[in-house]
Order: structure tokens, then sequence, then C-alpha cells
């Protein structure tokens, strides 16, 4: 049967659908060449993209993604935004983060509904409190706004957290970052990639990098979904999936994809007002501006590229919540998913140079790098700009696993998002 | 909840098991001869395919034995036979 409804049968149920509102990109067809061809349009892709255009006037780019802008994680995270990280180096990048967050909705033209509502991270044993003391003043003397509170502070500052001594893993204190929080994921990414198009960069969706052509210590090419594109300069931006392209082009790099799942509560009123983060007993949660509580977890211990978790991990997130939160015991869960997020043997990035001449690197973000979206994007368009690594991101390159300069963010940095 | 099979005790919940990494990893046979990147690439690299992977695992709250499996990472299927002892 041909479709012949039209408008028409729809208005007697009074439905007036307003206008299409303006896309935010065009959909271009692939050019043959580019200078720049940036593989994964997430939000990293897109804020590199972004940045290449508005510090270095770099503009003959594409972003190539094999599914839809910003599908990947940058669709599943769960936004928490902090840089409270324990060394120097994490300090750097992510405190640079947060620097341009604070400015980012002005310098988009775009609401990004960043909401800086602070971080707790809950310490609850002795060894806990020790690290996290340590982190504050570790935090501190690099410039990154960091506080020690005891249970009552925390009360104070999060009036459902239950503080008292008899359950589980009694909360001993907390750090809180007051200038942490919140954005909304997809707005971010609609509000890079507005950008970049505007600039005349083309999005390419549904165009997945399957091979690359290669001369030497150079890349000459890329083969995709919608035909083979000839680049100056390759960035990987493809998260979870960097080893599938690493593996074409015969790099070996520390690099483990892992499932990553996060869920959400049915909307509830505004209860919770800051971001709470235990990594002892492995849950985080904030609330949304729409009123779900977003909660995180850890990593499926085996590796997978299924975008699905075991459902043991959720459980055990759950008795966690509860526990902290009793009033969350009657709320119910809407829906849960998962991601492939890409995990490096020190919880730190892989950015910089790799063998091949033209191609540069940006991996290993983890479960946490949705908060260094706008510091990476800055760093990596320049590193593609000057042919060198940003100084805040040279601490990240690949050789670190050779030369053993380590940036080992596990657990003292509380690491987990 | 997912079923391992156990090559000992049979089929068992997921949450009984360990992920032990891939099985494809040999120690070095001359470890003396080893330069540093040989060594970084030794300690810190691991295959991470999409597709078929061959690995270890740990029956950790069951019998406590390792054994070798065949898993698809794309879909979380355990594909081949299980194995005790050596991949
Ligand atoms: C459940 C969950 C919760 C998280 N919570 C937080 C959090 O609270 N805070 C935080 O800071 N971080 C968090 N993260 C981590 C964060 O989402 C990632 O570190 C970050 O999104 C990675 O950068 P990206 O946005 O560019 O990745 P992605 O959005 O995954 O982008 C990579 C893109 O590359 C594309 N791609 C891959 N291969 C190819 C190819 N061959 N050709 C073309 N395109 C390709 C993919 O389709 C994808 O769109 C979380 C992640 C998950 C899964
Ligand atoms: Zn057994």
């Amino acid at each position: 049967m041909t479709p012949t409804t039209t408008p028409q049968h729809f208005s007697g149920l009074g439905a007036h659908l307003p206008e299409h509102p303006e896309h935010l990109w065009r959909n271009p067809e692939p050019k043959r060449s580019y200078d720049v061809v940036i593989v994964g349009g997430g939000g990293h892709g897109l804020a590199t993209a972004h940045y290449l255009a508005r510090n270095h006037g770099i503009t003959n780019v594409a972003v190539l993604e094999k599914g839809w802008l910003a599908g990947g994680n940058m669709a599943r995270n769960t936004t928490l935004i902090r840089s409270n990280y324990l060394w120097d180096e994490s300090a750097g990048i992510y405190e640079h983060a947060l620097e341009l967050w604070e400015g980012l909705e002005e310098d988009l033209g775009y609401p990004i509904l960043f909401s800086q509502r602070g971080v707790l991270n809950l310490a609850h044993t002795e060894q806990d409190v020790r690290d996290s003391v340590c982190r504050v003043e570790a935090n501190r003397l690099n410039g990154v706004d960091a506080e020690w509170l005891g249970p009552d502070e925390v009360a104070k500052v999060c009036p459902i957290v239950n503080v008292s001594s008899d359950i589980r893993y009694p909360v001993q204190g907390a750090t809180f970052q007051p200038r942490a929080g919140i954005a909304k994921h997809d707005y971010v990414a609609w509000g890079f990639a507005r950008r970049a198009d505007q600039a005349g960069i083309d999005l390419l969706q549904h165009c997945e990098v399957t091979g690359f052509t290669t001369d030497g210590d150079r890349v000459t090419g890329l083969r995709t979904t919608r035909g083979d594109i000839a680049c100056g300069t390759v960035a990987l931006c493809a998260a979870g999936h960097t080893s599938v392209l690493l593996d074409q082009l015969g790099i070996a790099a520390p690099l483990q994809s892992h499932p990553l799942q996060a869920l959400v509560s049915e909307l509830l009123e505004p209860v919770h007002p800051t971001i709470v983060m235990s990594n002892a007993v492995h849950v985080y949660v904030s609330q949304a501006h729409k009123g779900e509580l977003v909660m995180g977890a850890g990593i499926d211990a085996a590796t997978g590229y299924g975008q699905r978790g075991s459902f043991s991990i959720i459980e055990r997130q759950m008795a966690a919540a509860v526990e902290l939160f009793p009033v969350f015991a009657r709320a119910h869960l809407l829906r849960s998913w998962a991601g492939v997020v890409d995990v490096t043997p020190d919880a730190s990035p892989i950015i910089g140079r790799t063998p091949y001449d033209n191609v540069v690197l940006n991996c290993g973000w983890g479960t946490g790098g949705f908060k260094a979206t706008p510091g990476l994007g800055w760093c990596l368009a320049h590193t593609i700009a000057h042919g060198e690594p940003h100084p805040l991101v040279a601490p990240f390159g690949l050789d670190r696993f050779t030369t053993g300069a380590l940036v080992d963010e596990h657990g003292a940095a509380a690491v987990a998002h | 909840m997912q079923l391992i099979r156990c090559p000992w005790c049979g089929p068992r919940e997921e949450t009984e098991f360990h992920p032990g990494g891939p099985a494809t990893v040999p120690y070095p046979a001359d470890p003396a001869a080893l330069s540093d990147a040989d060594w970084a690439r030794f300690v810190f690299v691991r295959p991470n395919p999409k597709g078929p992977s061959r690995e270890w695992w740990a029956h950790s709250a069951g019998c406590r034995r390792w054994f070798a499996a065949e898993r698809d990472t794309r879909t979380h299927r355990f594909t081949g036979p299980m194995t005790a002892g050596a991949p």
C-alpha cells in the first residue's frame, strides 16, 4: 500500500506541529581530500574540529563518524566534570578543561546547561581519609579548589547522604570540589558540531574508516564506507574502538576496551543538590536537570565491545546507592545502558605522536574523558597545528610506557569518571 | 545473568568467575635480551580484538581452577571449547 496520508488527515486531532527547527549542521558529501581528517565524531573529535578553526584558522577539515554524530560514549556518559586529580600532569589538563567549561556556553553561543554544583568524593576507611587529605593538599598546590569535610559538613552539603556510623561503609568524611559540576552532554556535542560546521568543517556521518593507505612513515589516505579520502594529518579520536584502527596501522598501544554502564531513575523532585562519588563502594550519583537520578558504577572486568554490561554490576551499585541514600530505596530504575571505554594501565589517557609522522593519537580516556572534552580539543588542535604536543598533553605520550614515566591516577585520585 | 561453563564444574553464574586476560602472551624466552620497548610491550600491551578472543578465566568462587576459553568480544558469548591448563 502506498502511503496517502497528508497532514490534513491529522488536523482534526488539533496537533499543530511547529516548523522543523533549523538544522545545526549540514550533511555534506565527502570531498576527495582534506588537510586534517579526524576519525571519530564524539565529543573529542568535535571539540578538536572547533578549536582547529577557532584557534588556528584551519578549516579544510573533516570529522568522520561511523554512526550518527556523538552517538558513542558522548551520548552515554554521566557528565561529571571535575579537576581534583592527584598528579600535576592530570591537574594541568583537567583544570585547563574546567576553566574552558566555565566560558564554553559563551564561546559556543549555545546552551550547555553547565551547572557547578560541586562534587563530594567520600572516604570510608582510614586509608581513604589519608589519601583524600593528601589529594586535597595536592589539588591546592595546583590551584584546584579543594576542601576536606568531616561527616557533619558532608551532611550539610548533601543532607540525604547517610552519615551514621552503623552502616557497612560509614562515611568518614569527603573531599569537596565546589567548582565541579555536570552539563548536558548532547548539547555540548551539538554546540561544538554547530560551530565547526559554521566554520566550514565537514561533519561526515555514517562514514566508517575501514583501512588506511600508507607510504613509508606517512598515512596518505583513509578507506571509508563513503569512499577513499586523502589526508594531510590524521587525528584518531575513536575512544573504545581505537584498538581496531591501531591494529590496521600495526601500532601497539596498551588499551583494553571494557563495557561501562550507567542508569537513570524515574523523574523525581529535586532532592540531591550536588554530586556524590564513592570509589570504595562503587557508585556515584547526581540528579539531572529534568529530575532523574543519574548513577554510574565501575567497568565490567572482562573486555567487550557489545555496548552492554553485566547485571551483577548494577545490582551491586544499587545496593551501595541505597545504603548511602536511604531515600532512594523506593525509586524505580527507568533505563540502563552501556558504552565501550578504552582503559590504560595507569588510568591516564594516551595523547600525541605515533610511529607515523602525520598521525596523532587521542585515546585511553577510559571512564573519564567527558570532563576533558574542551581541554583535550584545545590541546589536540594545537598539537595538529604545530606538529608538536601541547605542553599540557606532552606527559601523556605513548612513549611513557617505555620510559616508565607513568601518570598513575588509579585509586589515589578517586579515578572513576 | 550469563552462564559460563567451567570444564570441571559445568555451567555456573558469571559472578563465580574472574577473567584473566588474553591467553596469548607468553613469558619472554630470553628476558635478558629484551630492549626497553620489548619490555613495555610484554608488561603493558595486550591484544584487544573486536571479535574472537582467546582468554584465561578462573572459576574463582567455585573450584578455583584456571582454564582457557574463546569468547567473542562483540557478543560476550563463549564460543570455543574450554580447555583446562594450557591455551
Ligand atoms: C556509562 C559511561 C559513563 C561515563 N561517565 C563519565 C563521566 O561522568 N565523566 C567523564 O568525564 N567521562 C565519563 N565517561 C567517559 C566519556 O564518555 C569518554 O571518555 C569520552 O566520551 C570519550 O571521548 P569521545 O566523546 O570522543 O568518545 P565517543 O563519543 O565514544 O567518540 C568516538 C567516536 O568514534 C567513532 N568511531 C569509532 N571507530 C570509528 C571508525 N572506524 N570510523 C569512524 N568513526 C569511528 C565512534 O562511533 C564514536 O562516535 C563515561 C562513559 C560511559 C560509557
Ligand atoms: Zn569450576
